[in-house]
């Protein structure tokens, strides 16, 4: 059961703000969407593993060679704010 | 009451690849701000990672030199929190599946063995790096990100709680980090970060089977620092338990200046991080005969070497635990040995005129100009009595500033020993002339005027005269 409070948790771990009336549009919306998560609970996955991948595909490796890397007023062109060629970001903590 | 210290660590190791784990940005230190990176390690939209090859093989290599089950199966998962370190909001990692698990490596504390058992290991992308704008991260106005660290690979090594004492810890970094240098996966130097430590410690009863709460200290650099954040946080912890007080879970910081560790924040849960697997990459099968081929081709392991010093070599434990503490050092041995006979003078020179002189200079091991077969031959000539132990040092000293060979030191300075009698009786009968209140004091039975003469000739012979032909000489001029 998705409450107002466990909303407001997953909001706040994505720093997003939320109204009073969001908030509640959002928990009957994820209680939807669980209820519909139960239907497949329904199907037995004894013995099956996990999906890791959706694509029957592995060990996609590239080889150690350097290449080119991007000009840096490239880098920082949407940079709302930057100083010594860095990208400046408001106070921390 | 008494409290039982129980520490686990976290050891961060920056792999020595060539480019990023998933980009073909270089991993080169010192470039300027943001100039080692590209659309895939700024996290820019559209984007793939692809893993370095590399990367797996290191994370493979370090795995076996340390005794772990390497995974048939793994995958990549997204650790996602938000901070300016971060370009995507998330790190990616792994969670269920790391690449290494159940490992050990062993440690020698007070003549014991013990082995300290390794969890896992898992590869992951290492983060940027903040500048901020201010003396301190809290009385900052604001902080400058640079993201050429981000997607250096890393690999976390993480320990059981196995650990009981500062001690312990100190060996179990020590050996693991001369493991991780050994296999050549990482340069492993502390104080150039690219191995990081983070502590969890908490104390509990002796004979309590319980953990008790425990905090975590994040990111030491240096030896030092792990030891003292220990007996910092057995100190508080104790206090807090004497008093009644309950010890927090949460991630504590050590401010070097102070001396004291400071509360960061408290632990966020595991499933906080809301890992899930990244759909970005694709899981990773592992051939056999690769993992083979590759445990194949690791060399000796500190461990393995260090007995081999004390039971073929018949090294005393001290000398084979600091040979063998740096891969450098360990083949400097060896390159000696492949030269010169005697494993005990070797031994000696290395941890005495080598070492002495590494740490007067404050350089690195790497950087030594000596070559292993030039201090061979230096024992050699001295062993043959060509020079003595003395002039024998001097050379040592020119040797490890100029990387010169021996021989032609001692030709250009003429410090070749003067056996020959006849040169040194000259000097003898000088001496003798020169001192006669000491040759009676010999004659009239204080024998420890002799000293007092060799002294005398050695000095005159600018230290070159033959010790052995000295004393001959000097007791037959002396009894006549
Ligand atoms: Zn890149």
């Amino acid at each position: 059961m998705i409450t107002k409070e466990v909303v407001e948790k997953v909001a706040k771990l994505s720093r997003l703000e939320l109204t009073e009336e969001e908030v509640a549009v959002h928990a009957e919306q994820l209680n939807k969407i669980l209820e519909t998560m139960d239907i497949l609970k329904q199907i037995d996955t004894d013995g099956i593993e996990p999906l890791a991948h959706v694509l029957p595909i592995q060990n996609v490796l590239r080889e150690d060679e350097v290449g080119e890397c991007m000009p840096r007023e490239k880098v920082l062109s949407n940079a709302p704010e930057q100083a010594d060629g860095m990208f400046q970001v408001p106070k921390i903590v | 009451m008494d409290y039982e210290v129980v520490i686990g660590c976290e050891v961060h190791v920056e792999l020595k690849t060539k480019t990023k784990i998933f980009c073909n940005c270089p991993t080169d230190f010192g470039g300027a701000p943001n100039t080692h990176v590209c659309p895939v390690c700024l996290g820019l939209p559209g984007t793939l990672p692809v893993l370095n090859k590399k990367v797996l093989e290191y994370a493979i290599k370090a795995g076996l030199a340390t005794n772990c089950e390497i995974a048939e199966y793994s995958k990549f998962d997204r650790k996602n929190y938000f901070y300016p370190d971060l370009t995507k909001a998330y790190q990616i990692s792994q969670f269920d599946l790391p690449i290494c698990k159940n490992g050990y490596v062993e440690i020698n504390v007070g003549g014991k063995t013990k082995k300290i058992g390794l969890t896992r290991i898992h590869m992951e992308e290492d983060a940027g790096k903040l500048v901020h704008q201010g003396a301190t991260i809290t009385s900052a106005t604001g902080s400058l990100a640079d993201y050429n660290r981000a997607g250096v690979p890393l690999i976390e090594i993480v320990s059981e709680p196995d650990l009981r004492s500062a001690e312990e810890v100190l060996a179990f970094l020590t050996n693991l980090k001369a493991i991780i240098e050994y296999t050549g996966v990482s340069d492993a130097k502390m104080e150039q970060g690219s191995l990081r430590c983070d502590v969890n410690i908490s104390l509990r009863p002796f004979g309590q089977e319980e953990f008790g709460t425990r905090a975590e200290i994040k990111n030491l650099n240096s030896f030092r620092a792990v030891e003292r954040v220990i007996n910092y946080e057995i100190d508080r912890q104790t206090d807090i338990l004497e008093d009644g007080g309950q010890v927090v879970q949460e991630t504590r910081t050590w401010d070097e200046g102070k001396g004291v560790t400071l509360s960061l924040r408290s632990k966020e849960d595991s499933d906080e991080y809301r890992y899930f697997p990244d759909p970005d990459l694709t899981p990773l099968v592992i051939d056999r005969a690769w993992v083979e081929e590759l445990r194949s081709s690791l060399p000796e392991m500190p461990m393995a070497k260090r007995k081999r010093l004390i039971e073929e070599e018949g090294l005393p434990e001290y000398d084979a635990g600091v040979i063998t503490s740096s891969k450098v050092l360990a083949e400097f041995y060896d390159g000696v040995r492949a030269h010169y006979g005697d494993a005990k003078k070797t031994s000696n020179w290395i941890m005495g005129e080598l070492l002495a002189r590494v740490n007067a200079e404050g350089i690195e091991l790497e950087d030594i100009k000596v070559k292993p077969e030039h201090l061979a031959a230096l024992l050699t000539v001295l062993d043959k009595g060509e020079i003595n132990g003395k002039i024998a040092k001097e050379v040592f000293a020119e040797m490890f500033n100029t990387g010169k060979e021996p021989e032609s030191i001692i030709k250009e300075k003429g410090l070749v020993q003067i056996s020959d009698e006849g040169a040194i009786v000259a000097i003898v009968d000088e001496v003798l002339a020169n001192n006669p209140k000491s040759v009676e004091d010999y004659r009239a039975g204080k024998k420890q005027a002799m000293g007092f003469l060799v002294g005398q000739v050695m000095k005159a012979s600018k230290g070159q005269a033959n010790p052995g032909v000295v004393n001959k000489l000097l007791a037959e001029r002396l009894e006549q």
